[in-house]
């Protein structure tokens, strides 16, 4: 069976403040998989991807790309690698084209080698017209692809992207999405990514880990993770305003504002007994939307309830 | 990395280094040019003439070897200072950090990079002094070998420095408050055999006092301090400030959290 692409066992961060940034993790991600970590701010996901990287030095725990052990070899681990950070991380005075080539350097590849390969990533990230330009001129979606193009310069098996879409606009973000999955389709290149957006992870992940408190609370397939949704909530927008919440038998119903009602819909039960109900008080609706998108919903009550879990953990401590 | 993956690295480094100096030259090169063309004019032209000769020879002849190392030290130090800690606050050193190159070469690129930026200065300054005096150079292969020493050693003392500053301020207190005054004081512009006996022990515990005085030996032929010394101690400082500076890359110090 193939090494994963990254393997981490019982990683560890303490950060010199004494703050517990990871809590002894474990996670695999296979090879060619689309992989999300989700969790809030704080939660431990750039700690560990900064950690798989070399720019935070972790304080126990073992990784591994593609079975190399970076305590081993790191050297050789980062050749498998390409990483997009968070923040701007180029020299913003420098030519979009010196940032690119420059870092095909550092990974040891020839000008020759490097320059079409340049030209290509540029390209198809729609930067060639600006190869000349200095990167501060860069509007900031321009600059999140020249971090993806330098991370790609030397071919990486494995692209980490720390959320690699923030502050990027909806068309910009879904063709980056297009992009990403080209890569990941067409060249087999294993992809993590760490996201608020969780329609992105929705939309372009397999598997994924939820961090919370630097302590994995789910590790799972995306799918998986939404048959497990039990509840989804429906905003209803009516005809015209109650002044009422309508008690419907069985369903939880609530009122956003006078012509707007939310109704959670557990697993089994029927939408058009909602309707029915409404239609018996002469109560009209004109169209109806998730509140959320669905991953979204199950990410916000996995949280409250690590969150609450905590939190009494802490009580509990404190009375002891 | 294999050998020829390392050179890459290696030029990749140095020539964004030598790029980045030379795409700022009117920060870089022009400002020693004017201040050394200053010191030529009133030291040398207007002052000297009535300070007579210095261990024999004329006053602008006795501090030109003082003032072009005075011009790279200065440059290779404030080089790789700014260079490097401009880099950690982009965060683009970020990108070298995540590449399988080796700390020894990241560290070589930078002190390479000042080093060209010293030698260059020094270079230009050694043009201007042209047209103050005729140089003639006893022992070039001293000379040479004294001033890149000399620039290697500051670059390296500028990595150090950029590496424990955590702000901009950081970087300019030991250029300002402890590289000039030092220079002042080794010999640049007098010879310590001027000083009272007291004041001429306290001068040999001046560092950059040997490397001028070894650069201006390779010039005139003339030096208030032993020569073999001196070199001893340059290349002395270069290999524990450079085994001090790859530490401090390896743990992390200032760059890894």
């Amino acid at each position: 069976m193939a090494e994963p692409a990254l393997s981490i066992r019982g990683l560890t961060k303490v950060y010199g403040n004494g703050f517990h940034a990871l809590k002894g993790i474990d996670l695999d991600v296979e090879q060619g998989d689309f992989f999300a970590m989700l969790g809030p701010n704080g939660a431990g996901k750039s700690t560990t991807l900064g950690i798989v990287c070399s720019l935070v030095q972790k304080s126990a725990g073992k990784v591994s790309i593609f079975g190399i052990d970076i305590d081993r070899d790191f050297a050789k681990a980062k050749y498998h690698m390409g990483v997009v950070p968070q923040e701007f991380n180029f020299n913003q005075f420098e030519q979009v084209i010196d940032i690119v080539l420059a870092q095909a350097g550092y990974f040891g590849m020839s000008r020759r080698e490097a320059l079409p390969r340049a030209e290509r990533l540029l390209r198809d990230l729609g930067l060639w017209d600006k190869r000349n330009g200095n990167a501060r001129m860069l509007s900031g979606g321009m600059k999140r692809r020249l971090m993806i193009a330098r991370a790609l310069m030397h071919r990486p098996k494995l692209l980490i992207l720390d959320e690699p879409t923030a502050g990027v606009d909806i068309e910009l973000r879904r063709s980056m999405w297009e992009y990403m999955r080209r890569i990941n389709r067409e060249e087999g290149t294993t992809i993590i990514l760490t996201t608020h957006y969780l329609e992105e992870a929705e939309s372009l992940c397999r598997n994924v880990a939820i961090i919370n408190h630097g302590e994995i609370i789910r590790n799972t397939s995306v799918r998986g993770l939404l048959a497990e949704l039990d509840t989804e909530t429906f905003l209803l927008d009516l005809a015209h305003p109650v002044s009422d919440v309508p008690a419907i038998d069985g369903f939880e119903v609530r009122q956003v504002d006078a012509a707007q009602l939310a109704v959670a819909v557990h697993r089994g039960q029927r939408l058009n007994d909602v309707f029915t109900a409404l239609s018996e008080r002469d109560i009209q609706v004109v169209s109806m939307r998730n509140r959320a998108n669905r991953l979204e919903e199950m990410f916000v009550t996995m949280v409250e309830q690590g969150n609450e879990e905590k939190a009494e953990a802490e009580r509990g401590e404190s009375r002891s | 990395m294999n050998s020829i993956q390392t050179a890459i690295a290696l030029l990749t480094l140095v020539h964004k280094e030598i790029k980045r100096f030379t795409r700022i030259w009117p920060q870089t090169l022009l400002p020693p040019s004017i201040t050394m063309t200053m010191y030529f004019i009133i030291f040398g032209n207007l002052i000297g003439p009535r300070i007579g000769e210095m261990d024999g020879f004329s006053y602008m002849d006795f501090i030109v070897p003082g003032l072009i190392m005075m011009a790279v030290i200065t440059n290779s130090y404030s080089n790789v200072a700014s260079s490097f800690f401009s880099n950690k606050f982009q965060r683009s050193i970020e990108e070298m950090m995540v590449s399988p190159m080796p700390n020894w070469v990241i560290l070589a690129g930078f002190v390479f990079g000042g080093m060209a930026r010293g030698l260059g200065v020094g270079l230009i300054v050694t043009i201007v002094s042209l047209f103050f005096t005729r140089i003639s150079v006893a022992h070039p292969f001293l000379t040479v070998a004294v001033v890149v020493l000399t620039a290697a050693l500051f670059s390296i003392g500028g990595f150090i420095n950029a590496l424990l500053g955590k702000k901009f301020d950081d970087i300019s207190i030991v250029p300002t408050f402890i590289l000039t005054p030092l220079t002042y004081l080794g010999g640049v512009f007098y010879s310590i055999s001027l000083l009272p006996s007291f004041w001429q022990g306290v001068s040999m515990l001046n560092p950059i006092l040997y490397m001028v005085n070894v650069f201006r030996y390779g010039f005139l032929g003339v030096s208030d301090i032993p020569v073999g010394w001196a070199l001893a101690a340059i290349v002395t400082f270069i290999v524990v400030l450079f085994a001090i500076a790859l530490w401090m890359l390896e743990s992390g110090k200032g760059i890894r959290s």
